[in-house]
């Protein structure tokens, strides 16, 4: 049984390596992309602290930089 | 005009969006997997060859629909002057562009136990080749150029230029005599695939789709973020 699914009647190494490539170029392309998400959200609450305290209250009365920092990858990557 | 796709409205949407936008991807990717792989029938010529389908189709439909979707904002950046526009197409490419190699290294596994070979110069498959190259051509040229203007210009004439090889690759397997077989999948006539392929062939659709809109609401997330940073330069 597990023969038959590996195997394919001799087209399994075409059949899985289709499908490997597939989900290994979504799970590379996601890790890309969600990279540079967390950089640029680390960048921009970096750069809000390096502001003075007046501006960082002008800075949090926008509604987007509210949800930047609440929605923040905590996760060092 | 346009107003409700101004980007600090769609932003309190497409912040919160991914997480629940993966959930269901990763619920529909593994029914269509389970499908695709186990319970579909063999083909009774291409036998089990016949599964590479399930991966090679949907990210064919999917790299054109990204391109032709990115050739349209294009237009409308051009027209309505809404960098947006411009903004939302640039965040739709990755993804695009993945799907198109997908599509063509999928397509070369399949090749070689169909055709016996791993490619071949015939219409569609070139065609595809050239779409990637549009799509790289693209990409890059947001990453060369800096000035604001400039990059919204030549990147829109590269999509509007290039959408039209989208036509000649959906009619290249009627114009021209190809290796790789005419469309099974139809929407304006009848469509000759068996039930029990095309279910599957839609759930792996659907999730390639939901996947494709994860990247872009990440990739747009990251692009308004950048936008953000530089704002906070000027405060």
């Amino acid at each position: 049984m597990i023969n038959e699914i590996i195997l394919m009647k001799g087209y399994g190494l075409y059949v899985w390596s289709a499908f490997s490539f597939t989900l290994i170029s979504f799970a590379t392309l996601y890790a890309l992309i969600k990279i540079n998400l967390a950089k640029e959200q680390n960048k921009f609450s970096a750069k809000l602290g390096l502001l003075d305290e007046a501006k960082i209250k002008v800075a949090k009365t926008q509604s987007t930089n509210r949800e930047i920092l609440a929605n923040r990858i905590s996760s060092e990557i | 005009m346009f107003k409700f796709l101004e980007p600090n409205k769609i932003f309190l949407i497409t912040s919160k969006a991914p997480k629940y936008v993966f959930f269901i991807f990763i619920i529909v990717l593994s029914i269509g997997l389970v499908e695709a792989l186990f319970l579909s029938p063999e083909d009774y010529i291409q036998s089990h060859s016949v599964r590479i389908m399930y991966v090679h189709v949907p990210s064919a439909w999917i790299s054109l629909g990204i391109f032709s979707l990115i050739a349209l904002l294009s237009v409308g950046s051009f027209i309505f002057k809404n960098k947006n526009f411009s903004l939302i197409a640039k965040s739709l490419a990755p993804s695009g562009f993945v799907f198109n190699v997908i599509a063509l290294v999928t397509g070369s596994i399949w090749g070689k136990p169909t055709w016996g070979t791993w490619w071949a110069w015939d219409a569609r498959i070139t065609s595809m080749l050239i779409l990637a190259l549009f799509y790289s051509m693209y990409i890059l040229a947001w990453r060369i150029y800096d000035k604001k203007e400039q990059v919204i210009k030549i990147t829109s004439i590269i999509a509007i230029v290039g959408v039209i090889n989208v036509p000649i690759i959906k009619f290249s397997v009627d114009w021209w005599s190809t290796l790789h077989q005419n469309s099974s999948v139809n929407i304006l006539s009848e469509t000759s695939i068996h039930p029990s392929m095309l279910v599957p062939l839609l759930i792996m659709t659907a999730a390639f789709s939901l996947f494709s809109l994860l990247i872009f609401l990440m990739k747009y997330n990251t692009e308004l973020i950048k936008i953000k940073n530089k704002g906070l330069d000027r405060l």
